[in-house]
């Protein structure tokens, strides 16, 4: 468990970055930190492993003040994945996968035995391990950098946009991936992303920042589309303008879900819809609606 | 041509302390322009004030430095150290606004990432930073490299055993062939040490040909030795 106590950062320049922040971070769990740009989320996740140190406020991991903890040790037990993956570029796919146990003084032989078996948990083909990473598709980098980050098998993992850079068809696979192997590893994930479906499609909380590192709302996905806390928080979600509404319209027999532009969302299946047909709406991500959604 | 044969003795003599006068200083203002230029580009505000100083160094003549130094440096007119010091200075001046920008090309993205992950500010800077300085601080020893043992004949004028001597001596003679000898064996020198740090390179740098070659396929061989790493 992560702590954060009413923690606040104010840069040397004067910029407040975090105000007052406080939040509970379950173990085994994902955490993600949405919000508009330049609200606090990068600055955040840098304390927990202290890239930056609050001005004030305390963070505690499973109960320890981390300021009383070596930074870079406390750095070689937390994974950290970032956008553009922040691979070594001078270094081939196996040893930057391997760069933390090797840092940690585990033997070389062994780091690479076990660089190309997590090559195989993050799905990438055992034949680009003497690569470079320039030599790597923007998908296959983040996969390396996920690799990297769950090398020392750490309890925690903090990912700073780390699928923003790749398209479409490759972020949906990469978070598949994440949700399985957080599934398969349990690890405690704090996730920063501008996507709302993505924070709505991985988290199991979801904090929602307001510009100026205020907190707008922390919730689940359900909570916070079933009762957005305010006005910013609507609109964040895509409440406002219909975007989360999904329609059920009887066709041929069954259920047919659509969304608010009145494409088809998927099959209603289970539990028929209680009111009046048309006027049924379900949340997104709750919505026992099947199949995928295209876009 | 039997001014050839009976003076072959001294023509490698002179390549050779020619050479080794030259690797000196190349190798001394490389090494001190590492730290120099890292401070200037990790100091923000230091960069100007140091690109500035060694500006005015580099701008001073080389045969005043020449004659001048051994009085600063109490040295014997005729001391190789002079000139050696004279150089290094030069070589120093080049290479630090170089070396200031190696260390600016490298992607502030992955050094980040690098301390993210636990490396400590030691072992970042070398295994990392001065690795992915590499490309641009190995074109700047390649210029440093030509430059120095160019600059070593004017030594001769003062009286330091190099090639220079050909030159002066077959000019005061009016003997075209001594003349050629002496720039023969310096562009002889230069080919071969800039030959030296170009496999140096490759070696210490694989990654770096590799990206490149990916970039542009096939180069020719003489067209490698003028291209920057
Ligand atoms: N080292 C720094 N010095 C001064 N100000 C900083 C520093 N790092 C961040 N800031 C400022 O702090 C605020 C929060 O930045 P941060 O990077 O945490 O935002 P973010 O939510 O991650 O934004 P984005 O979504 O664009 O990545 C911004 O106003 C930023 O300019
Ligand atoms: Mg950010």
């Amino acid at each position: 468990m992560i702590e954060f106590r009413s923690v606040t950062k104010q840069f040397p320049d004067g910029t407040v970055a975090v105000r007052e922040f406080s939040l509970v971070i379950p173990s085994r769990r994902i955490t993600v930190l949405a919000g508009s740009s330049g609200s606090g989320k990068t600055t955040i996740l840098r304390m927990i492993n202290r890239m930056v140190d609050p001005s004030s406020g305390a963070i505690e991991i499973d109960g320890a003040d981390i300021s009383t903890l070596e930074p870079v040790r406390l750095r070689r037990g937390i994974g950290y994945v970032m956008q553009n993956s922040g691979l070594l570029p001078h270094r081939k796919v196996v040893d930057n996968i391997a760069t933390v146990p090797l840092l940690r003084g585990e033997k070389r032989k062994d780091a690479r035995a076990r660089a190309l078996d997590l090559m195989d948990t993050v799905g990438l083909d055992r034949a680009l391990a003497d690569r470079y990473p320039s030599q790597l598709s923007g998908g296959q980098q983040q996969r390396v950098g996920v690799a990297r980050g769950l090398a020392v098998d750490p309890n925690i993992l903090l990912m700073d946009e780390p699928f923003g850079a790749v398209d479409p068809l490759v972020r949906a696979e990469l978070q598949q991936e994440l949700l399985r192997l957080q599934h398969d590893l349990g690890k405690t994930v704090v996730f920063v992303t501008h996507d709302i479906d993505e924070a709505f499609l991985l988290g199991d909380q979801v904090v929602i920042f307001k510009p100026g590192g205020v907190v707008a709302q922390i919730g689940t996905p359900q909570q916070i589309l079933a009762e957005p806390a305010d006005e910013f928080v609507t609109r964040f979600v895509g409440a406002d303008r219909g975007k989360r509404a999904l329609h059920v319209r009887s066709e041929g027999g069954r259920d047919v879900v659509l969304d608010a532009d009145g494409r088809p969302a998927g099959v209603l299946v289970g539990a028929a819809p209680t009111r009046d047909e048309a006027g049924a709406a379900a949340a997104a991500p709750g919505a026992s609606a099947q199949g995928d959604r295209p876009r | 041509m039997s001014w050839l044969v009976g003076n072959a003795g001294q023509i490698w003599q002179l390549t050779v302390v020619h050479a080794a006068l030259s690797a000196i200083p190349i190798v001394i203002g490389f090494a001190l322009a590492i730290p120099v230029g890292w401070f200037a580009n990790r100091h923000r505000a230091s960069r100007g004030t140091v690109l500035a100083v060694v500006g005015v160094v580099y701008a001073v003549p080389s045969l005043p430095l020449f004659i001048a130094l051994p009085s600063i440096l109490g040295t014997r007119i005729l001391d190789p150290v002079n000139v050696v010091v004279a150089l290094s200075l030069y070589a120093l001046a080049i290479m630090v606004r170089t070396a200031s920008d190696a260390f600016a090309s490298v992607d502030v993205d992955v050094l980040l990432s690098a301390t993210a992950v636990g490396f400590s500010t030691w072992r970042r800077f070398w295994s990392v930073e001065l690795p992915l300085a590499g490309p641009v601080l190995l074109s700047g020893i390649r210029v440093v490299s030509v430059s120095t043992i160019s600059l070593l004949s004017v030594g001769s004028v003062i009286g330091v055993t190099s090639l220079g001597y050909f030159f002066l001596d077959g000019f005061q003679r009016g003997f075209a062939l001594e003349i050629l000898v002496g720039i023969v064996g310096t562009v002889v020198i230069a080919v071969v040490f800039d030959t030296v740090l170009t496999i140096v390179g490759r070696l210490l740098l694989p990654w770096a040909r590799r990206r490149a070659a990916s970039h542009r396929p096939a180069t020719p061989a003489g067209a490698d030795l003028a291209g920057a790493a």
